[in-house]
């Protein structure tokens, strides 16, 4: 027998044919269970770390582990000694990741998707096939290609030989390129005002370096193995785009270059505001390539909070404040992503549309999952 | 982005079959495909070529993609000296428990949530959704912890569970589920099957799209794997592909470079997810939502 459904999704709930509570949750219990223990349980005990003094030895919700409150975030954030040096030099080191890798990932992979998705087009496949490659292997595999690649001897640097430039030896250099460009201008030392004042134990001037050399070729590497991804998600979207639509623009007397500006990109706001939002995410969790490749060198240039907070916990035993590292991050993922979602928030463009890319990375591998960390 | 779309017939007019690059555009979309397409190919290639060449060969010619002299020598280094056999063997057993439990636990739990009526599944179906919000690099020393106080820290249970804890198919499956008729098992129930029976033999077969999906992405996902095994082990025994490159490609950069082992052991660990992909390549690139929704 049927039961009349209630609520919003009605239609939707119809479908389910009768009341069956133990089938129900025997059905969705060992998620219940395995996301429980090692997920919700697991993130409610490293909250009570980041407030606690444990050190690592024995269980962290025994007796002896002091309450600390608001010690540990303090030390990262007001302190001033070296914890927030650290914290400072890590999110500026990945503020400039995310501000040079989202806009080159989405727009590259823009691109490729405009690129492969002609009609007519000769090896179709085998392009798509060639972009999309590099996202399926895994970040380790990637990073020790990657260091060969740039290494000082490396095929990056033979190209550049062939140019008559003689490239650094990447992952051991580094200077950010704003500092170097400033020093080809002339400006080698800080203004004093620059250098005098700062910011979570970092001077201004040190926050305006831009991405170190070694930060660069991490920056190439994430737009190299994500724009598959996000290419598919374009052309997922381009897809839905009518021909009727580019007809009509067509006929108006629109240039190519106009269909792709004012029919085409708007259509794609949905999209690119989520592969903004993914890309954005992804870049915060940079961690695997760290760990990899460089451990935080060279002068801490790459160090991110992510690998912060594993070095703090598993490297120096400072376990509250590694796991309030950890909550720092996440709380900066959150805010970004609501923020992101709340400036390029869709305006006038039918609500449906957001659906179109959403729908079909439910049932095909273009779920974060596929982000590289 | 002109020259195909305009439904003018070419200069030999034969219907858009015999349609020929012409154009300067249409040639410089191929120009730009093929460059683009090179620097994406390139350093797979060099990667294998490499992995065949002398350490001071890797370094004198890096671009070649002919080893001179040809040695497997960083082959034979990682099969007979070194732990990359039980790293290998390790990978393959994590993956394929962490696989078949994931689409195990997965698949019940998005019929249960799609066409189960049961007190408190909007909650549970929120409760997911809140959990797949999480992002994985901020439950590393979560993580850590729970095995630790759970005493399954350095066992084969700790690399395996924590993943087979995946929210993302669950919602998979679920959509899946909403989008395929329930008249199907509708007719099962009249005959009386159990609900287990009926997922089993009835549901689970109509499925197989969605099950091929999330089997993908279990095995890469969990293939690709390194932060969690970080983590959950310190048994050099329990050391997986990733882990046990990773540490390689760390703690040997200081003394010589050798990048033949390294690419070598970076290269073999790429076959397995490389061979996934081009198996299923269509569906894994499929854009078209059509096919998607089965």
């Amino acid at each position: 027998m049927r039961i009349a459904a209630f609520g919003a999704s009605a239609g939707r709930r119809r479908r389910s044919v009768e009341r069956r509570p133990l089938a129900g949750w025997a059905f969705v219990s060992p998620v219940v269970v395995l996301l429980g223990v090692f997920l919700v349980v697991p993130v409610a005990m490293a909250l009570w770390v980041s407030f606690s003094d444990w050190n690592g030895r024995g269980s962290p919700l025994s007796s002896g582990v002091g309450f600390v409150g608001w010690k540990n975030y303090s030390d990262l954030l007001l302190g001033g000694g070296l914890a927030t040096q650290n914290l400072g030099t890590a999110l500026r080191n990945n503020v400039y990741y995310v501000m040079f890798v989202v806009p080159l990932q989405t727009g590259l992979s823009l691109f490729l998707a405009v690129l492969v998705n002609r009609r007519i087009l000769r090896g179709r496949g085998f392009f798509r096939t060639a972009f999309y490659f590099p996202s399926v292997t895994s970040s380790v595999a990637i990073t020790v290609l990657w260091l060969f690649l740039f290494s000082a001897s490396g095929v990056v640097n033979a190209v550049l030989g062939w140019f008559g430039v003689t490239g650094p030896n990447w992952f051991s250099e580094p200077s950010g390129l704003v500092h170097l460009v400033l020093g080809a201008l002339g400006v080698e030392q800080a203004p004093a005002v620059l250098a005098g004042h700062g910011l979570l134990g970092i001077s201004w001037w040190q926050w305006l370096s831009g991405p170190s050399v070694a930060m660069t070729a991490f920056i190439l590497m994430a737009v190299f193995t994500t724009s598959g991804t996000f290419m598919l998600l374009f052309l997922a979207a381009l897809q839905q785009i009518s021909g009727e639509i580019e007809e009509a623009a067509l006929v108006d007397g629109a240039s190519s270059w106009q269909r792709f500006r004012l029919v085409t990109v708007p259509m794609l706001r949905p999209t690119v505001l989520t592969v903004i939002t993914l890309g954005t995410i992804g870049c915060w969790q940079v961690f695997d390539q760290i760990y990899t490749g460089t451990q935080g060198g060279p002068a801490k240039t790459t160090l991110t909070p992510a690998y912060l907070s594993y070095e703090s916990a598993f490297g120096n035993q400072q376990w509250g404040r590694g796991a309030a590292t950890a909550f720092l991050l996440f709380a900066i993922i959150v805010l970004l992503a609501g923020l992101q979602r709340f400036v390029l928030r869709e305006r006038g463009v039918p609500r449906r549309r957001r659906f179109v890319a959403v729908g079909p990375a439910a049932t095909t591998p273009r779920t974060p999952e596929v982000v590289p960390r | 982005m002109s020259a195909t779309s305009i439904r003018t017939p070419g200069v030999t007019g034969a219907g858009p079959a015999r349609r020929r690059p012409r154009r300067i555009g249409t040639i410089a979309l191929y120009v730009a495909l093929a460059a683009l397409a090179l620097i994406y190919v390139y350093p797979f290639v060099v990667q294998v070529a490499t992995s065949f060449k002398t350490d001071a060969d890797a370094a004198a010619d890096p671009l070649s993609l002919l080893a001179n002299p040809f040695t497997t020598a960083a082959y034979r280094r990682l099969f007979l000296s070194s732990d990359y056999p039980l790293w290998f063997a390790n990978s393959v057993v994590v993956t394929l428990l962490v696989t078949a439990g994931r689409v195990f636990v997965n698949s019940l739990a998005g019929y249960a949530l799609a066409r189960i009526r049961f007190r408190g599944r909007g909650l549970v179906f929120a409760g997911v959704v809140a959990v797949m919000a999480v992002p994985g690099v901020v439950l590393l020393i979560p993580k850590f912890l729970v095995l630790k106080e759970l005493g399954i820290y350095n066992t084969y249970a700790a690399l395996v569970l924590p993943l087979v804890a995946d929210a993302a198919g669950v919602f998979i499956m679920k959509n899946y589920f909403e989008s395929i008729p329930a008249s199907v098992e509708e007719a099962a129930r009249i005959d009386g099957a159990g609900t287990f029976r009926l997922w089993w033999s009835i549901v689970l077969p109509m499925a197989v799209p969605a099950l091929v999906t999330i089997t993908i992405l279990a095995f890469q996902g969990s293939w690709n794997e390194l932060s969690h095994f970080i983590v959950a082990s310190q048994d050099p025994s329990l050391v997986t592909l990733t882990k046990g490159v990773a540490q390689l490609t760390s703690g040997q950069l200081g003394s010589g470079t050798q990048y033949p082992l390294k690419l070598g052991a970076a290269a073999l660990m790429t076959i397995p997810v490389a061979v996934l992909f081009f198996i299923f390549q269509r569906r894994i690139m499929d854009t078209s939502t059509g096919a998607v929704k089965g």
